[in-house]
């Protein structure tokens, strides 16, 4: 499965990109494909504070609900709508239409892992 | 080590299902597949043409012998000999207090065979408590489970799948029949049940080991018309969707067959008393203490089995499956409210882990196919 090398990971399952000081927060295909069929997102909203490692919200499958953690901390300023109505989009673009949330990082983003190292940390739960 | 905690084990049709690209899951002791690729697409499939499914962990139990069907009169609370040869009967095992141990489908194969299936989970006991309620019986009470592949066939496209492969005519089998005959060359039975709401059939298959040539005969059969193998998780929402109760969420041994609202499954006209009569017929004459319902979520957030069911802000019950419906659009969720219950009026919702999920009562089935 792709993990694009650009954007930094979570061993929750997230990944992040970062610019201008606001980073893009979504799920991995890893993760996705794992769920199985997304059929309902509960992203925080925007203005709301987010802190990195802590629970921020839900995402549920046909069989399953998990907690989203936030990668990152700041204020959250965008969220996708898209997943309102058609929450597949993450199973069918993860890294791209799919993502979940913007947040106005306060400070540079810590702990995040490279593609590599996330790409070794699915290898051993797969 | 526990029971549970051994290695699933697999069915003839493991390698197909991973060359498949099936995600494969511990079900009921048994590594089966959970889905192929997006659940909700092998779920519409099934609506729209047809999906294949591998069901071997069911258990198959076979009894034998000229009181064959005077054993299973006493041991379950259908009407087994008047069931005619050739056909199939929904019923239920129950103890001596009516509690259900398991649900069943049983064929009439002759008139002194019978084949008895039953859930995975509940197989050992089945197969034990046939045999001891049957040990005054002259029959003989053999668990096969191990020697049978089954491979369900669901779909409005089945019976164009199955026609050519078969050499019995499929218009001669009716619903809740089913025919020894063969299918792609394999000698089987073929039944028409289904677990999904649709037409389809069953095909129990000895030895176990020819199913991955059954199996890839039937796919490719199917292509054409746009078959697709179907994992346990469609399963689970094709029978929600058709109201269909699962054993361990809607049946359980603390629930009569009454409590589950399939009471017209216990038949007290039959010659000589069964296990658990006299808790039934009390079950029967004294008002249900719980009532299954159908609820329809106005909003996008899935229901889940254990979550309260509340009428006007008061919780009146609660949930035993639920899910999203791929054919609605929405969650839907079956669940047990209290017996005298107005469901007609009041504002019902659901507690969605603290939120509360505006929904509908609504008649089961969620889903019921154009005949």
């Amino acid at each position: 499965m792709s993990v694009p090398t650009e954007l930094g990971y979570t061993a929750e399952h997230e990944w992040v990109s970062v610019e201008d000081g606001v980073a893009t927060v979504g799920v991995t295909a890893f993760a996705a494909e794992s769920l199985g069929d997304i059929v309902y997102v509960e992203a925080p909203q925007a203005g709301t504070e987010v802190t990195s490692g802590q629970p921020c919200g839900e995402i549920e499958s046909t069989k399953s609900v998990s907690d989203l953690y936030s990668p990152v901390t700041g204020e959250v300023v965008e969220v996708n709508e898209v997943l309102e109505s058609a929450p597949e989009t993450i199973n069918s673009d993860p890294y791209g239409l799919g993502w979940l949330f913007r947040v106005r990082v306060s400070g540079e983003p810590s702990g995040l892992l490279s593609a590599q190292e996330y790409t070794k940390l699915t290898e051993g739960e797969d | 080590m526990s029971e549970s905690a051994a290695d699933p084990r697999p069915t003839a049709l493991r390698d197909v299902h991973e060359r498949a690209g099936a995600s494969l899951v511990d079900f009921a002791g048994w590594l089966m597949p959970l889905r192929y690729g997006s659940e909700t697409a092998e779920h519409k499939a099934v609506r729209e043409a047809a999906g294949l499914f591998d069901l071997s962990h069911m258990g198959e139990i076979r009894l034998t012998g000229p009181q064959a069907a005077a054993a299973l009169d006493h041991a379950v609370v259908g009407h087994m000999s008047k069931v005619r040869t050739g056909r199939a009967r929904y019923t239920m095992l129950t103890d001596d207090k009516g509690g259900v141990l398991d649900d069943l489908i049983v064929y009439r194969l002759g008139e002194e065979e019978f084949l008895v299936v039953s859930n995975a989970a509940n197989t050992a006991v089945v197969a034990a408590t046939l045999a001891e309620r049957a040990a005054g019986f002259d029959t003989e009470v053999r668990d096969e489970s191990a020697e049978h592949a089954l491979l369900a066939l669901q779909g409005p496209r089945a019976a164009e799948i199955l026609a050519p492969l078969t050499d019995t005519d499929l218009d001669g089998i009716g619903y809740y029949s089913g025919h020894e005959c063969t299918v792609a060359g394999h000698p089987v039975l073929l039944a028409r049940t289904g677990y999904t709401g649709e037409d389809g059939f069953e095909i129990f298959l000895r030895p176990a080991e020819a199913a991955p040539a059954l199996w890839e005969a039937l796919m490719a059969a199917g292509d054409p018309h746009g078959l697709v193998p179907v994992g346990l998780a469609a399963r689970d929402t094709l029978r929600l969707e058709a109201g269909m109760p699962l054993y361990g969420q809607e049946l359980t041994s603390d629930l009569t067959p009454f409590d589950a609202g399939l009471g017209r499954v216990v038949k007290f006209d039959k010659e000589g008393g069964f296990v658990g009569r006299d808790a039934l017929e009390e079950a029967a004459r004294t008002a249900r203490p719980r009532r299954l319902i159908g609820l329809l979520a106005r909003g996008r957030r899935p229901l889940r089995r254990g979550q309260d069911v509340l009428r006007d802000g008061e919780v009146v019950g609660t949930i035993t499956s639920g899910a999203p419906s791929p054919t609605l659009g929405r969650p839907i969720a079956m669940a047990y409210v209290d017996g005298e219950l107005d469901t007609a009026t009041g504002a019902f919702s659901v507690d969605v882990r603290g939120r509360s999920e505006d929904v509908d009562v609504v008649e089961l089935p969620f889903y019921k196919r154009q005949s």
